[in-house]
């Protein structure tokens, strides 16, 4: 088991998420950076689906009571265990009384613990993905015990990758939403010329961006959204929904952000600045 | 069997989203609904599919599939002849308790709307209303065919706790807060039964296409319904209808 000392900012359980339930209105979930998710799978050579932590901003402090393998991929959050600095995109042997923790972060915003065989949890409608009400948590909690299967000996055929260039770039990818014809041609040129401020309202459900682009008084009847459209609201605010945002949403899709987007923009804070790019 | 001039867009390089016209109207959810009973004989189990009002999302994350390709093959599925699909769909008779202390706001709407609170009880119990949708949050419905008497502007103040089961009204909606959330609608009453319950084997037994009509229960009704339903045993009550 990995006992929780301290959460951290906000530490959840996630793997693919919860697909299939769409038409009934349940989000997706599942890690917000998904490259990072099949990386630490990929090392630890799981399931690309085990269930990883998804470490936000700030991280908890974990001791393990068991021995397994564990790797951590995607923000770096200078992570320590038992006080000696490890890296990222790198497989580590865990034995019983280890404790990981973590210092300040110094690249992107979310970091992922994988352990070999992965987290064990409540599985719900086919995910362990924490989201309230259809999990009992919607995050890990001080004194918490998570379950995992130790594992005494495994030789990974890669030990370490490089693929931090992600992290850091501010070019959001995306291709032309359903309503993307109500822009005037300058709000549309706006939209892909404007440097877009990631507001304090991002979170798991949806990303705001702080500048507007004008208004519009297009009226259109509820429809499906996905994670990673781009939703216009009337005084002309930019929304992108990520993984546990709503699967149906009355304002205009201006965009839709490729996989890759999402994982950068997961790995976007408050004040960061990203630009969309057609592809 | 292709009623309707659809339109077909890629949504990302995962969806395609189809298009009726845009309007709310039954014929046209119907052949929505239809089309999509098709498709899933046509098409593999890995694609999720999202109807609502006049469109029908078609999701396909974990394998590559070509979209233009897909975008012809769906045109001309559309518009060739196919058997005719019978729906099946129910009339659910979901109970609603509208005592006051669930319905914080009946009075002060029954007397905006110049009824009495047993009048627009009444009202509100008298109509079959149409699920055009299944979203915002796990079993919210959005449903369809409210009288215009019972139109009514939100709330000026959205309250930030709406308790779950609570029945609201707002604009031309009426519908049920399947879990606690803030929210802006006029309250006025609380269903017993959950919208959505994933420990239950079919976690939410509406489907979109089907109708609902509230049926007025007193308190003690609503508390055996509430323990009933928590353990599983109490489903409301259905009555078929062909579409």
């Amino acid at each position: 088991m990995l006992k929780v000392i301290s959460p951290g900012f906000y530490t959840t359980i996630q793997d693919l998420g919860r697909m299939h339930w769409r038409h009934k209105g349940v989000p997706v979930s599942g890690t917000m950076d998904d490259l990072a998710r099949h990386h630490v799978n990929a090392l630890l050579e799981n399931a690309p689906g085990a269930a990883v932590l998804e470490i936000t901003m700030t991280g908890p402090q974990v001791v393990f009571e068991a021995e397994s393998y564990i790797c951590l991929a995607g923000a770096d959050l200078s992570p320590s265990l038992n006080e000696t600095p490890i890296q990222n995109y790198q497989v580590y042997k865990v034995v019983e009384g280890d404790t990981l923790s973590f210092g300040r972060l110094t690249k992107g915003f979310r970091s992922y613990l994988g352990i070999k065989g992965g987290f064990q949890s409540e599985m719900v409608l086919n995910s362990v993905s924490q989201y309230v009400p259809l999990t009992k948590q919607k995050k890990i909690a001080e004194g918490e015990e998570l379950l995992y299967h130790p594992v005494k000996q495994f030789e990974p055929r890669i030990s370490q990758i490089k693929t931090e260039h992600y992290l850091e770039s501010k070019d959001i990818e995306v291709t032309f939403g359903p309503e993307i014809d109500i822009l005037s041609p300058s709000q549309k040129e706006k939209l892909f010329e404007l440097k877009f401020t990631v507001a304090k309202e991002n979170n798991r459900m949806a990303y705001q961006l702080e500048e507007k682009i004008g208004e519009h008084s297009h009226s259109m009847l509820t429809s499906a959204v996905l994670p990673g459209t781009v939703q216009m609201t009337p005084d002309g605010q930019l929304i992108v929904l990520m993984k546990d945002g709503q699967t149906t949403g009355g304002y205009p899709r201006l965009l839709q952000l490729s996989d890759l987007a999402i994982a950068i923009l997961a790995q976007k804070k408050s004040g960061d600045t990203i630009r969309f790019k057609q592809s | 069997m292709s009623q309707f001039p659809i339109t077909l867009k890629p949504f990302g390089k995962n969806a395609i989203l189809l298009e009726w016209p845009q309007r709310v109207d039954e014929a046209i959810l119907l052949d929505i609904l239809a089309y999509q009973r098709f498709l899933q004989t046509q098409l593999k189990d890995s694609w999720e599919m999202v109807p609502a009002y006049n469109s029908l999302t078609l999701i396909q994350i974990h394998t590559h599939f070509d979209q233009d390709k897909l975008v012809k093959q769906l045109l001309q599925w559309y518009g060739e002849a196919r058997e005719a699909i019978r729906l099946q769909h129910y009339l659910w008779k979901i109970p609603v308790c509208y005592v006051a202390e669930f319905a914080m706001d009946l009075n002060a709407l029954a007397e905006t709307l110049g009824l009495s609170a047993e009048a627009l009880i009444e009202q509100h119990t008298s109509y079959a209303y149409t699920v055009y949708g299944i979203g915002f949050l796990p079993g919210f419905m959005y449903l369809g065919g409210l009288p215009k008497t019972l139109e009514a502007p939100r709330r000026k103040t959205p309250r930030l706790h709406v308790p779950k089961g609570s029945v609201g009204l707002a604009a031309k909606q009426t519908g049920i807060y399947p879990q606690d959330s803030p929210g802006g609608w006029n309250i006025i009453g609380r269903c017993p039964v959950p919208m959505f319950n994933a420990n239950s084997e079919n976690p939410c037994f509406v489907n979109v296409g089907d109708k609902v009509q509230f049926v007025a229960i007193e308190k003690a009704e609503y508390e055996l319904r509430k323990i009933e339903a928590e353990v599983g045993i109490y489903t409301p009550q259905k009555q078929d209808f062909h579409a």
